[in-house]
């Protein structure tokens, strides 16, 4: 049953965001998160709206599964909203009735900051149900790998989270086992009051400790075994290589950007 | 230069937290490996298989006596990572030897550490796994695959190393019989096909059966040497040390014990059955 749990939520396919270089996937990000902050009009949302459904329309994964990556979201999202929305006192007074009192200023934080969130996380989930955890982890190491220079361990960290990505199904499975094992044995885990429970968490969570242990230990002499020291001088069997699809995808992506910047000056 | 493994009265012992040796694990072992031999070591828990094993490739170093592998000393660290790739290890549990979530990517784990060149990386990766039979698997993760579909992904990972010699310890011991047959066939495939080496540590006697030597260790020594139908026709001494002998060889022995005339080298079943018609001729 835990073994049911995705992380990542990553989607395979071959649409042509799956196909972009995760690289420029993780640039093009960054660009559309600050696209969505650049001004607070109705205009700039659009352009993040527009430019958020062009990319789920390309991504090749169903609108369905980008509403349930907000969903559970949304009530608290709205609850801040209407919460902003009538405590908010700033700017030129939009509408006042007895003591209810609506400004430009609510406005702006509640409705639009709450479409800029939405959008933010349906946007950034592109491109984690685009791109596997371990080609987002060798990404990610190869945009920094320029802070080797300045001694941060950027191959340790990449390792460590690549490592992490490769245990979580043993683990999980071996969770598995030993709640089965301990529930065999009379452990109430599913059971009793929260106390019990609790603690019969420990009869779990150790023999896991344990075990992890001991592998991390055997794992590390196969990795000596197989010359492993360190990042220095290591070749990598993946290739990352940006084709002209890339180049256009971020091309597409600063147009927006601009777009946006533009927007705002003019109507302020 | 014929013999792979030299080694010349090796003492062991680990050291505690406080770096004091304790007692010793490995007292006075010599042992000779011929290039291409199939060696089988048995001996019962505790008895040492292992840490020899580890001073193969330098996970370990001698406390004292010396061990050259392919001309290399153990003991000479700069040589270390020539020494480990020419004598690859592969571990009991295939789970915590498998370091990648991407079967390929695993086997290429060892020549990315050597910093092999792309090209030359993505044709020893697909030979090795087509060496062993699991080139369809190689965009799978490896939480997906059978025990002993793993333990071939981890003999890829050495035999793309291009070792002279691969040491196994217990290979077969977590898996099941449709495991254990996949992966002795392949061991025993890169002996015949590749000419590598193997040093095969088990705990099963028809694994030892098939070798072309067995040593048999106890207590930290090297016990019995020879050739397995030698070995296994010294029932009482293979008993005396709490090891079994296949069920052919003791039958054999039982038999001759009770007056029968058995030749002494029988192994296999077939052998077995073909000696006591003659009995009856
Ligand atoms: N890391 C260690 N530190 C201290 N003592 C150890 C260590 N590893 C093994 N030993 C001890 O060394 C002895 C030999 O262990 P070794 O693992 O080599 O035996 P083995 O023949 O491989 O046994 P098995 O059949 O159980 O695998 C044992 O008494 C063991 O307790
Ligand atoms: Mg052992």
């Amino acid at each position: 049953m835990l073994k049911d749990i995705t992380i990542g939520q990553f989607f395979p396919g071959d649409s042509l965001v799956h196909r972009l270089d995760p690289r420029f996937k993780i640039v093009i990000t960054i660009i559309f998160i600050m696209m969505l902050f650049t001004g607070s009009n109705v205009i700039c949302l659009i352009v993040g709206g527009v430019y958020t459904l062009l990319a789920i329309t390309l991504s090749g994964v169903p609108f369905k599964m980008y509403w349930k990556s907000v969903k559970p979201l949304l009530p608290f999202l709205l609850i801040t909203a209407v919460l902003n929305l009538f405590l908010v006192d700033s700017g030129d007074t939009l509408l006042k009735w007895k003591f209810i009192k609506i400004t430009e200023g609510g406005i702006d934080i509640s409705v639009f900051m709450m479409i800029r969130i939405v959008l933010l996380i349906m946007g950034s989930s592109v491109l984690t149900y685009t791109t596997s955890p371990i080609t987002l982890t060798d990404a990610v190491e190869r945009l920094l790998s320029p802070l080797k220079k300045l001694k941060f361990p950027v191959h340790e960290l990449a390792m460590m989270m690549s490592i992490a990505l490769r245990f979580i199904p043993t683990l999980i499975e071996e969770t598995d086992k030993i709640m089965s094992a301990q529930k065999a044995r009379g452990a109430e885990i599913d059971t009793g009051s929260f106390m019990t429970r609790a603690r019969n968490m420990a009869a779990i969570m150790i023999p896991l400790f344990v075990s992890a242990f001991r592998r991390a230990d055997e794992l590390a002499t196969a990795m000596e075994c197989r010359c492993y020291n360190g990042g220095e001088g290591r070749t990598r069997l993946r290739q990352l290589r940006s084709s002209g699809m890339d180049y256009i995808a971020l091309g597409v992506t600063i147009v927006f950007y601009i777009a946006a910047i533009v927007v705002a000056k003019i109507t302020v | 230069m014929d013999n792979i493994i030299e080694i010349n009265d090796l003492h062991f012992s680990y050291r505690d937290e406080n770096g004091n040796p304790g007692a010793e694990v490995l007292k006075g072992v010599s042992l000779t490996v011929r290039r291409g031999e199939f060696l089988a070591v048995l001996g019962h828990n505790g008895s040492g298989k292992s840490t020899l094993a580890k001073h193969l490739n330098a996970i370990l170093t001698p406390t004292s006596g010396k061990v050259i592998v392919d001309g290399i000393d153990t003991s000479d660290e700069s040589k270390l990572f020539d020494l480990r790739q020419r004598a690859g290890m592969v571990f009991q549990n295939p789970d915590n030897q498998i370091v990648s979530s991407i079967v390929e990517e695993d086997v290429a784990f060892a020549l990315e550490n050597l910093g092999v060149p792309y090209e030359e990386m993505r044709r020893r990766v697909d030979e090795s796994l087509k060496a062993v039979n699991m080139y369809d698997y190689r965009l799978h993760s490896p939480s997906q695959l059978s025990g002993g579909q793993k333990q071939r992904i981890a003999i890829a990972g050495i035999i793309a190393m291009q070792p002279d010699c691969i040491i196994l310890d217990e290979p077969t011991a977590m898996l099941d019989p449709q495991g254990r047959r996949e992966v002795m066939a392949t061991i025993h495939r890169m002996n015949r096909e590749k000419g590598i080496t193997i040093v095969l540590i088990t705990h099963y006697m028809d694994e030892a059966a098939q070798c072309d030597r067995v040593v048999v260790m106890d207590k930290g020594s090297v016990v019995l040497d020879d050739t397995p139908a030698k070995v296994f026709s010294q029932v009482e001494k293979v008993k005396a040390i709490g090891l079994d002998v296949p069920q052919a060889a003791e039958l054999a022995w039982e038999l001759r014990k009770a007056g029968y005339d058995m030749p002494e080298d029988i192994l296999t079943e077939q052998e077995c059955a073909q000696a006591i018609m003659k009995l009856f001729a």
